[in-house]
């Protein structure tokens, strides 16, 4: 189906499935329940999920596919921002031009950062993109302060041009007038699910971004970019140029972090010099390797993992942690809170730090290694000593999937 | 004229003349051995002929055409592949699509961007990379990754990956060398059918003597980065010069 194989096909399958019915699966607990704070699915940071899926998707297309370690990709995000408010400001609140026009200038700005960049490989790329996205944060903070508005962030106001809408016009982002906040609530019992627009605008395009990964990773020129990784001495003395084969992977991860930073901007329109920043690189880098890069869900998966994080658990204060132990003797409970207090609320970031150094340490393929140790240890149960020898046998000769 | 005209190639690396006035004509379908004691500069003539370096002076002629200036992967698609010394294939792709990526480049040139367009539609490149794994006798192991194989599948993979690209010239740096005498004399027979079924000139650097003189229509000697003397290979065997300065060495050790 749409030219994919019957499993890329499966895993596109179910991943629109997720995202169709994330709304309802991020809200497992009733809206009164003391785990009320563990849902997830309100549409501000189910948006946050699926849009940095988009971005970190963009990013493995360049890492997982040929090891180029680009630590500058929040510029392209952050210039897609800026461009779809631009948009907004001065043609029209629909989002469509907005998301085009970024997606257009990131992928311009990547060429030409890509193209100094490539000159060098490993570390010294790194730190080239790593400068090059410094250089945009700090001159979107000074120098360019009339584009970018400096500090303050480039916003919407009532006196934009906005030469393309009439005068009855939506004043907020819309989709040919249905706009991005709007949203119905459904209440089962004491569940409450929230269906926004601007969730599902996001999650059809990060659908069809998905799927042209999925393309991209099973073409001949997905192969080409593998190969690159594997052996670039090997590609010369094979008649094949490496330098536009990174290029173009360089670019479309670009205009992939354009597309995240236009839909950012669309669903809340404004754009500030901070979404360039080295640490913003640095999270979708963490993203692509938790997940597991070169892989086609890990990114996605990594990405989500790190927003919830971000969100949700660190909003676990110490009263929430007194209200769980609060069965136990005093002393106790106060011993307990100690120690765990320091991981959670504003020290999420010492779990997820710890937990990506497991990771890296004993699942070097990232979750989605971890998934498949665990489907492999439940098959192995299932079929027993009888043909555990012939399972044997095709483990030596099938190579690892992926 | 050869397909392969060498004239007065110097090459120095900082105090040490690597290689001096080294003229060498290779004879279209023939099979022409490069030998010479260690530091001679072998290698270093071999880079010089693919674009690795560029030589100080002299000039490289491959079919009527310079190839000084070139890249590498320019003068591959010229007609000149190599097989390096040890094996150098895609170690994390599978064996087919090692032999997938050189019919692209074959048919595609140096680059060409089909990101979005199927594996399943190029039934042409795939059969011809079937082919060739087939021809090969690799095909049992297309599913495997490239790492897995043992040193002499390697070996015959990257060769195999070589011809898939129809060249005219094939350059061979040391093919056997840390080999086991059964892979080596495997290799041999390898390199004998490939002669004998393809129009194709091969240029081999070898130290072992048994794979020379098995193999090669024309033997030239270098020493000290000069030829020191070209013929045939039963010349080669009684010739003073290169007893003295090769021969003599190896077969004492």
């Amino acid at each position: 189906m749409l030219g994919l194989e019957k499993r890329d096909t499966l895993l596109l399958i179910v991943v629109a499935c997720l995202v169709t019915f994330a709304p309802i699966l991020l809200n497992p607990f009733p809206a009164d329940s003391s785990m009320a704070q563990f849902n997830a699915g309100y549409p501000d940071l189910m948006q946050r999920f699926v849009i940095f899926g988009i971005f970190a998707i963009g990013f493995n297309i360049l890492f997982g596919l040929t090891g180029y370690l680009s630590f500058g990709h929040a510029a392209f995000l952050g210039v897609g921002s800026y461009s779809a408010v631009w948009m907004m400001k001065l043609l029209t609140m629909n989002v469509i031009p907005a998301i085009a026009l970024s997606v257009i200038v990131a992928g311009l700005f990547s060429v030409l950062i890509g193209y100094v960049s490539l000159r060098r490989s490993g570390i010294y790329f790194s730190i080239l993109t790593l400068a090059f996205a410094q250089m945009s944060f700090n001159l979107a903070y000074s120098v360019l302060t009339p584009i970018t508005n400096g500090e303050t962030g480039l916003q919407i106001t009532l006196n934009d041009p906005r030469i393309l809408d009439g005068a009855g016009a939506p004043s907020y982002p819309n989709l040919f007038g249905a706009q991005m906040n709007e949203a119905t609530t459904l209440f089962f019992g004491g569940w409450s699910f929230t269906f926004s627009v601007g969730y599902y605008l996001c999650a059809v395009i990060m659908l069809i971004s998905f799927y042209l990964a999925i393309r991209i990773f099973r073409s001949p020129f997905g192969m080409m970019l593998r190969a690159v990784k594997s052996n670039q001495q090997r590609m010369n003395y094979t008649g094949l140029n490496t330098k536009p084969y990174t290029l173009a992977a360089f670019v479309i991860s670009g205009m992939y972090a354009g597309l995240a930073g236009g839909l950012l901007a669309s669903m809340d329109p404004l754009a500030g010099a901070e979404r360039m920043q080295w640490t913003a690189s640095g999270e979708v880098v963490l993203m692509t390797i938790l997940g597991g890069a070169g892989t086609l869900i890990g990114p996605v998966l990594g990405a989500g993992f790190i927003k919830y994080f971000e969100n949700i658990f660190s909003k676990i204060n110490k009263a929430t942690l007194e209200g769980w132990f609060a069965f136990m003797p005093d002393g106790i409970e106060e011993f307990f809170v100690a120690i765990i207090y320091p991981f959670v609320g504003k020290g999420w970031h010492l779990t997820l730090g710890l937990l990506f150094m497991m990771v890296v340490i004993f699942l070097p393929g990232g979750l989605v290694e971890g998934g498949q140790r665990i489907g492999k240890m439940f098959r192995r149960r299932d079929r027993k000593s009888s043909d555990a020898e012939l399972s044997a046998a095709q483990q030596r000769q099938v190579p690892p999937a992926e | 004229m050869g397909i392969l005209e060498v004239k007065n190639v110097g090459k120095r690396f900082g105090g040490l003349q690597a290689l001096s006035n080294v003229n060498l004509t290779v004879e279209e379908n023939s099979v022409h051995a490069i030998i010479g004691p260690n530091g001679a500069g072998k290698s270093t003539l071999l880079n010089c002929l693919v674009g690795k370096l560029i030589p100080d002076t002299g000039s490289v002629m491959f079919d009527g055409q310079s190839v000084l200036g070139r890249k590498p992967y320019e003068i591959n698609q010229m007609g000149i592949s190599r097989v390096f010394q040890t094996p150098e294939i895609f170690a994390d792709l599978t064996v087919m699509e090692n032999m997938l990526i050189p019919c692209f480049a074959k048919r595609d040139g140096s680059f060409r961007m089909h990101a979005l367009e199927s594996m399943m539609n190029e039934k042409d490149i795939v059969g011809k990379a079937e082919h060739m794994l087939e021809e090969m006798k690799l095909i049992d192991k297309r599913a495997m990754h490239a790492a897995a194989m043992s040193r002499g599948d390697k070996r015959r993979l990257e060769i195999a990956m070589c011809l898939a690209q129809d060249p005219r010239l094939l350059l061979l740096d040391e093919p056997t060398a840390g080999m086991a005498r059964a892979d080596t004399n495997n290799t041999i027979d390898l390199l004998k059918q490939i002669k004998e079924e393809r129009n194709i000139t091969i240029a081999i650097i070898e130290h072992d003597m048994h794979v020379v003189f098995s193999l090669a229509e024309r033997i030239t000697v270098l020493a000290q980065g000069t030829p020191l003397v070209e013929d045939t290979p039963d010349k080669i065997k009684g010739h003073p010069k290169v007893k003295e300065a090769y021969l003599g060495e190896t077969q004492a050790a």
